[in-house]
């Protein structure tokens, strides 16, 4: 057992130990006990560094299901590394904030319980080798994140959130899991690491392209990309430090962990850049779009997640254009799009995690994170305005924060990228930066709403529950650190470049010789005539101008009506199918047993009369004048007519009567056909029925019709017409069977074998007892059934019966 | 011979099919009580009819006919004989107690 299989367990042990424990464990001190978890986890993490930035690959396998190759296999390389540090760094920050931030009056066990399932589930993710364990623990995130999300299950809100968010993600899941069976299919192996080897075999395969595109869909849901981000900013409504962990930092990025993972295998088809980058443009766009109409701050920042994923998402795919010209000193330049991505995630992680919990302090201290109510809070609240500040300042691309230099990158990579000759670029290709471009803008204006309207402007005092004032130290130690780290990585951007990006960037492209010439070396200054520096710029410039009118234009956002929104569709989608399964299930569940007849009758129409009248099989030999007598003949005669008669019979007697004729007919049948003792037992049998039948119908009305609609006498007159014809053609193709001899020779001895000289006795006697005592039971069960329904009171005062 | 039975069981089946598919409780049950004549005659009609002599050692020279096909209707006689009288029963109870033998009326609330 190594480290790193220790690291996914440890959560889990102990959220089942708190699960147990919670008796024996102070409120007080349960928080402290999950941050120092996570943070042990971290500083274990980096014990890694060194080894993992060499190159070496740390990997270690316990068999859980070897028979089916599943095995729970960790492999430590730079991408899980980074995701790893990311999860325990950030978590043990959230943990620290949770501390202060939840009531103690609130189900803490619970809370950090789901809190470190996901922690747990999410360090699987990313350092599971098998694709079905992988995604074993993809669905884990989503159930201990609907979970969290419904924290405070009281409100209607928080429920209606999580089954958004895991109606959504789980059918992402879902579908992933169905490519990665593909996957399977193809490669013949679960593992991440031999699919990756033979990706070339696997491209020639036909399940190539729908593999990809369920993969995607797993990835693009799970990272809130078009059209599957509308659970995004309805999970807002868990509480903040859930927000700040699940809805920024991690969870959300596990779909772009998928993708670089497999970016190795899918990245040499055109489908998957035009995939990865189209969808992350135009939710980077629409993200940035939508959050500037936001009036609640968490919505704003959740529509701002959406769109920097949809920034980290596009730079993926464009990094996979190195994958697919090949290797060469020309197309490494493509890579530094997928450097730019992982670097962005990791800038996104700490400034949007600064930024949701300065978010949280201000919900905490104002009782209220809407827009509207908020303003002026910079003289009293001036250490959460330096978060927000530079949290915003970064997000819009601002030196001297790191926002700033993955902007850039970004910048350089759309650029780099329109000059591309390929892919059908020539003619769309100035698309891809003037979209960057305009989102950048948007993001521009609405970091300049959340600071300008929340820390400028008139205090509203009027409107805030709480007189406002500073948060406490506790609150403010976690985006403190992240912060610094915002302006860290500004200045020495090289050094998380060399020992984390590195690696990952060799994770993402394992064909590619050397890390060291695919990441390049980070600049925060281009030049002053680089185009990137103009492009932030003029982002700059028109976010002010924007900014400035943002009344006289905001009317835009009313032109798409709201049932035309995606949360509209989703809504009337999920209504839509329930009543529509609802009317269909009561249109076929009539509750009448006529009508299931029907069904039944008609499916074996279909099923054996359309494989007699399709397969072939019937034949028909005419019949032999020779073996009919007369005798039978009139029996046959009787028997039809008696059977049909019953059908026009108007009182019971008749229809006693005409059954009787009928079985005693039978009987004689069985005579004729040198059968005794059935034609005994069928005798006695039949007159105790006709008994039956008399004693039962004197209990009951004159037998009436049940007069039915001439359309229904219709179909129940074609279905046994037909249903006589498929047992008719069935049996004379049975009669012509002939591959098999009978085994009644066998039966011939009974004398010698059994003792016995009745040779139908010996058989139910002797040979197949068993039956006989069977039947013996069922006609026991039989009489106990008709003596109980006889005897016993009925439920609800029917009188007993004698 | 055998042809001439298979239409009359096809005969037999129509018949029980067209009764079960009425309204009536009472003729259901006759309805399945044809059916099982009629299964009764295919069992027969499919293991060869008249192919020798009857199934007693002794009594009669071989060829015997099939005694399986026997063994397995006297069986299946019994068995349906048991469901018919507990179905008369039920029938007879479900009139008792709900005062209807029309499956039409019989059925469930609309909202089951």
């Amino acid at each position: 057992m190594t480290f790193d299989v220790a690291v996914v367990l440890v959560p889990f042990i102990f959220a089942l130990l708190i699960s147990m424990l919670y008796r024996f464990i102070s409120k007080k001190y349960i928080g402290w006990l999950v941050t120092a978890v996570s943070l042990v986890l971290f500083i274990i993490l980096t014990t890694y560094i060194p080894r993992i930035s060499n190159g070496e690959i740390i990997t270690f396998t316990h068999e859980w299901i070897p028979s089916l190759g599943i095995n729970f296999t960790t492999y430590l390389d730079g991408l899980s590394l980074m995701f790893s540090l990311l999860i325990t760094g950030v978590g043990s920050l959230v943990g620290l904030y949770s501390i202060f931030y939840l009531s103690k009056s609130e189900q803490l066990y619970h809370f950090y319980c789901y809190l470190l399932l996901f922690m747990g589930a999410m360090l699987g993710v990313v350092l599971s080798d098998n694709i079905l364990v992988l995604y074993g623990f993809w669905e884990m995130t989503s159930v201990s994140s609907f979970l969290l999300i419904a924290f405070w299950h009281h409100r209607k809100a928080s429920r209606a959130g999580a089954r958004k968010s895991m109606l959504i993600t789980v059918a992402g899941g879902i579908s992933m899991l169905a490519g990665f069976l593909m996957l399977y299919e193809m490669s013949g192996t679960l593992s991440i690491r031999e699919i990756i080897e033979k990706a070339g075999l696997i491209r020639e395969s036909a399940l190539f392209v729908p593999a990809l595109v369920l993969v995607l869909l797993g990835a693009f849901t799970k990272s809130a990309q078009f059209p599957f981000y509308i659970w995004l900013p309805d999970a807002m409504e868990a509480p903040t430090p859930v927000s700040a962990y699940l809805h920024s930092a991690t969870m959300v990025k596990a779909g772009i962990y998928l993708v670089a993972r497999f970016t190795p295998v899918f990245g040499n088809e055109a489908a998957w850049f035009w995939l990865v980058t189209g969808v992350g443009l135009f939710t980077l766009f629409w993200g940035s779009f939508n959050a500037v109409k936001q009036v609640d701050l968490k919505a704003m920042l959740a529509f701002s997640t959406v769109s920097q994923l949809g920034l980290i998402m596009s730079l993926l795919g464009m990094g996979s254009v190195a994958i697919y010209l090949g290797h060469s000193s020309e197309t490494v330049i493509y890579t530094q799009a997928a450097f730019a991505a992982i670097f962005h995630l990791i800038n996104h992680s700490t400034f949007k995690g600064a930024l949701f919990m300065m978010v949280g302090i201000l919900d905490h201290e104002l009782g209220t994170r809407d827009l509207r109510r908020l303003g002026g809070l910079m003289y009293f609240m001036p250490l959460t305005f330096t978060i927000a500040l530079i949290g915003c300042l970064s997000m819009a691309g601002l030196p001297p924060f790191n926002g700033f230099l993955s902007k850039e990158m970004f910048f350089a990579a759309t650029l780099h990228i329109q000059d591309l000759s390929i892919l059908s670029l020539d003619h769309i290709g100035f698309l891809i930066p003037l979209v960057a471009w305009i989102a950048s803008v948007f993001t521009f204006v609405y970091c300049l709403i959340i600071v300008g309207k929340t820390f400028f402007g008139k205090v509203k005092t009027h409107l805030l529950d709480k007189h406002p004032h500073e948060a406490p130290v506790g609150m403010l130690i976690s985006p403190y650190i992240l912060i610094i780290l915002v302006v860290g990585i500004f200045f020495f951007p090289n050094l998380l470049g060399r020992y984390v990006l590195n690696p990952a960037m060799a994770s993402i492209f394992p064909m590619f010789p050397s890390a060291e010439e695919l990441a390049p070396t980070i600049h925060a200054w281009h030049g002053f005539f680089s185009p990137e520096l103009w492009m932030t710029i003029l982002a700059v410039v028109a976010g002010i101008f924007l900014y400035s009118l943002l009344k006289s234009w905001k009317a835009i956002y009313r032109i798409l009506p709201y049932h035309l929104s995606l949360n509209a569709l989703f809504n009337n989608g999920i209504l839509w199918s329930e009543s529509l399964s609802a009317r269909f299930t009561r249109r076929y569940m009539t509750g009448n047993l006529t009508d299931y007849f029907v069904y039944i009758f008609v499916a074996f129409l279909l099923v054996v009369g359309g494989y007699f009248l399709y397969g072939d099989v019937f034949s028909w030999s005419p019949v032999n004048p020779e073996s009919l007598d007369v005798f039978e003949a009139i029996l046959m005669v009787i028997i039809m007519v008696s059977s049909i008669g019953i059908l026009f019979a108007k009182s019971r007697i008749t229809i006693v009567f005409l059954t009787s004729v009928l079985g005693y007919s039978v009987a004689f049948f069985f005579i004729v056909f040198r059968a005794p003792d059935l034609a005994l037992t069928q005798l006695v049998v039949e007159s105790v029925s006709t008994v039956l039948f008399l004693l039962c119908f004197r209990h009951l009305p004159e037998i009436k019709r049940g007069v039915q609609s001439k359309w229904k006498e219709a179909r129940n007159l074609v279905i046994s017409l037909a249903m006589g014809a498929t047992v008719t053609m069935a049996g004379l193709a049975a009669l012509h069977y002939e591959k098999f001899k009978t085994i009644s020779e066998y039966y011939n001895d009974s004398y010698l074998l059994a003792g016995g000289k009745n040779i139908v006795n010996t058989i139910l006697g002797d040979f197949r007892a068993f039956d006989t005592m069977l039947e013996v039971v069922v006609l026991f069960i039989a009489g106990l059934g008709v003596y109980t329904l006889i005897k016993l009171k009925a439920k609800g005062g029917g009188q007993n019966e004698n | 011979m055998e042809q001439l039975m298979m239409v009359l069981i096809g005969i037999l089946v129509s018949v029980a099919t067209y009764l079960i598919l009425s309204r009536n409780m009472i003729r259901v049950i006759i309805g399945t009580a044809v059916l099982s004549h009629a299964v009764n005659l295919l069992i027969m009609a499919v293991g060869g009819l008249k192919k020798g002599n009857v199934p007693l050692i002794g009594h009669e020279e071989e060829p015997f006919t099939d005694a399986l096909p026997q063994a397995l209707i006297l069986t299946a006689i019994v068995i349906s004989f048991a469901t018919t009288a507990l179905l008369l029963v039920l029938a007879y109870r479900t009139y008792k107690t709900s005062g209807s033998d029309d499956f039409k009326e019989l059925r469930g609330m609309p909202d089951e």
